[in-house]
């Protein structure tokens, strides 16, 4: 079952490394248990596998070209030849589709892994350090959450202008700060810990501890952040291209898809409709399987 | 409680004034002049050095900052590069728009999605429950705009029950209501549900039930009041994701409203506009949020204490 994505940044803010808890538990170990608990959670795993094969081996995949016009077969209903009909440019929807998934899946995992890196390094610092760094990081971080993602979105984009890079770049500065106050939180509560007291008594420097006590025990809340950013990603993504905002052709995105798809939705829904449910799919994938991973993570869940 | 809310004023107006000049920045590192933009090719460079200097544009950053921001609080904004009007006036009309979408999006979730989830939580692992909450996913995962032009294809166009788009008539609402107020339902349906579930399990439910309360009895007075305060947190969070909804669903049903305006200055490249629509957005977002907070210290005296 989903949860609210407060409720599950909390829940992410609590886990720990299993070796923390006492009883070690590989990570492999740890993922053949998702596999058996949690069903759900694997059928998604392979359903995300399915779409970056399919995304990979486009071309091998369909006999049509990405951008092959065909204005004689201009927005064609489906059929046996065009499974999913055609566009206003006569071009196979399904092709585009499977084209479009290598940009939104992109679109998903580039900003999320260099918002998790953004928001990790300056949330270590700031609950590590303290005092002036943490106020400023902080205040900052205060500052783009108070923004509503997609109007903060709409703002860099303009800013920017559109393009793929761009995109990324907006979606990490949207991105980190939540990863952000997460990392400061834990890296508060391991502060205090006794490895790290045990760490800073025998005169391990500072960056030392960041990095080989502090950020390795993060690692399996920024997992769960990582796989939960994705579909965040490409959802704000998908409505930044609704808007004309994001990607531009002749990229496809699937959100840019369905905004050149919307003029025609009255005769032939089809060209909104299929790049909605394949965005749908995704992000329920990636919600299941970052719940699965939070749940298999979380040493309380393990008790019961 | 009172040191409470002041401090937590204070804080609200500190990130408002980082918003501000977050914005301010981020808008004057467009490349070009905005006023050769407005002019189009053909206007001569004298005009638009007059144009710049009238508008305040040649002076440092720092100075057309605090020239901003001292007619921002009295009320000013500028004047709209594409549309020639006041940016304040502009805004006034759009909000009433949004807001009157906004409250409606908000009573269709906070209806739906409280009845749904104290179904299921009732029904809870039977059909019921199986059938809600599969609404609910359905719900969360589906994003606004898909399901804005889901319900503008079945029933204004194929059902033909409300206009396509416009807002007329008060039925040119509803649409927009449910597919903006959609994902919320469904997040506070899961809410509701798992809240209520929890506190079924508290002790004191077991008194209520041994002093003879029936089933209703107990959910209504007992369970319920208590369930619903992490409900309640979470209109702050939501009612900064039915600000960022509100741009597409105004977009899909050709509402006037801050959304729109919003895309409009992007399109048209009037930072003005764009300058204001953010920020007046953001500001509500930090007022709700501000408000969500000091009711929830009201509401729960656990929190009252502590402040």
């Amino acid at each position: 079952m989903l949860r609210t994505k407060q409720k599950r940044t909390e829940q992410a803010a609590d886990l720990r490394l299993q070796s923390q808890i006492g009883e070690e538990e590989r990570f492999g170990d740890l993922m053949r248990r998702m596999a058996r608990e949690n069903k759900t959670a694997v059928i998604s795993f392979f359903v995300i596998i399915l779409m970056v094969l399919a995304a990979a081996l486009a071309p091998l995949l369909t006999p049509y070209e990405e951008n092959g016009m065909d204005l004689l077969h201009r927005l064609s209903a489906p059929s046996t030849e065009h499974l999913l009909g055609t566009d206003e440019g006569g071009r196979d929807v399904l092709t585009r589709l499977l084209f479009g998934a290598r940009v939104s899946l992109l679109i998903g995992v580039v900003p999320a892994l260099l918002s998790l890196i953004l928001g990790a390094v300056l949330g270590a610092i700031a609950g590590y350090r303290g005092g002036i760094a943490d106020a400023v990081i902080m205040r900052i971080a205060d500052v783009m959450l108070a923004f509503p993602s997609m109007l903060l979105a709409m703002v860099i984009m303009y800013a920017l202008g559109g393009g793929i890079l761009n995109v990324f770049l907006t979606l990490t500065l949207v991105n980190w700060a939540n990863v952000a106050r997460v990392v400061r939180a834990q890296t508060l509560k391991l502060r205090s810990s006794e490895f790290v007291e045990a760490a800073q008594i025998i005169g391990v420097s500072r960056n030392r501890i960041m990095r080989r006590h502090i950020l390795p025990n993060c690692l399996p809340t920024l997992l769960v952040l990582f796989t939960l950013n994705i579909p965040a990603s490409i959802l704000t993504e998908s409505s930044l291209s609704f808007l004309g905002l994001g990607i531009q052709p002749p990229n496809a995105s699937w959100g840019l898809m369905i905004n050149t798809g919307r003029q025609y939705l009255y005769n032939t829904p089809w060209l909104c409709f299929a790049p909605g449910a394949a965005i749908m799919l995704t992000m329920l994938a990636f919600n299941f399987l970052g719940n699965g991973l939070l749940d298999v993570l979380d040493p309380r869940m393990q008790k019961q | 409680m009172r040191k409470n809310l002041t401090q937590r004023l204070l804080q609200a107006v500190i990130v408002l004034a980082g918003v501000t000049l977050l914005i301010f920045v981020m808008l004057r590192i467009v490349p070009g002049n905005p006023i050769e933009t407005m002019m189009g090719e053909h206007a001569d460079a004298a005009t638009v050095a007059r144009m710049t200097a009238e508008l305040g544009l040649d002076q440092p950053l720092y100075i057309q900052f605090f020239r901003y921001i001292s007619s921002a609080v009295r009320g000013d904004f500028g004047t709209s590069y594409s549309l020639g009007k006041p940016v304040s006036q502009l805004m006034g009309s759009a909000f009433v728009n949004t807001l009157i979408l906004a409250v409606f999006a908000a009573l269709f979730a906070w209806i739906v999605g409280i009845a749904c989830g104290i179904c299921s939580a009732m029904k809870k692992n039977r059909l019921p429950d199986r059938l809600f909450m599969g609404f609910s996913l359905l719900g969360i995962s589906l994003p606004v705009f898909m399901a804005a032009m889901f319900l503008q294809y079945i029933f204004a166009f194929q059902l033909k029950w409300v206009p396509i788009s416009g807002t007329d008539s008060w039925a040119g609402f509803i649409l927009p209501a449910i597919a903006l107020g959609w994902n919320s339902a469904g997040q506070v349906a899961q809410m509701t549900r798992t809240t209520l579930l929890e506190t079924l399990q508290e002790d004191y439910i077991d008194t209520a039930r041994a002093k003879g309360r029936g089933p209703l009895g107990v959910l209504i007075h007992h369970a319920f009041r208590n369930a619903m305060l992490p409900v309640l947190t979470m209109m702050t969070v939501q009612f900064s994701g039915l600000l960022s909804g509100a741009v597409i669903t105004e977009t899909v049903f050709s509402i006037n409203g801050i959304g729109r305006l919003m895309v409009q200055a992007i399109s048209g490249r009037d930072i003005p506009l764009l300058q204001g629509t953010a920020l007046l957005a953001t500001t509500v977002v930090i007022l709700g949020s501000l408000l969500a907070d000091s009711l929830y210290s009201v509401l729960d005296p656990r929190i009252r204490k502590e402040g």
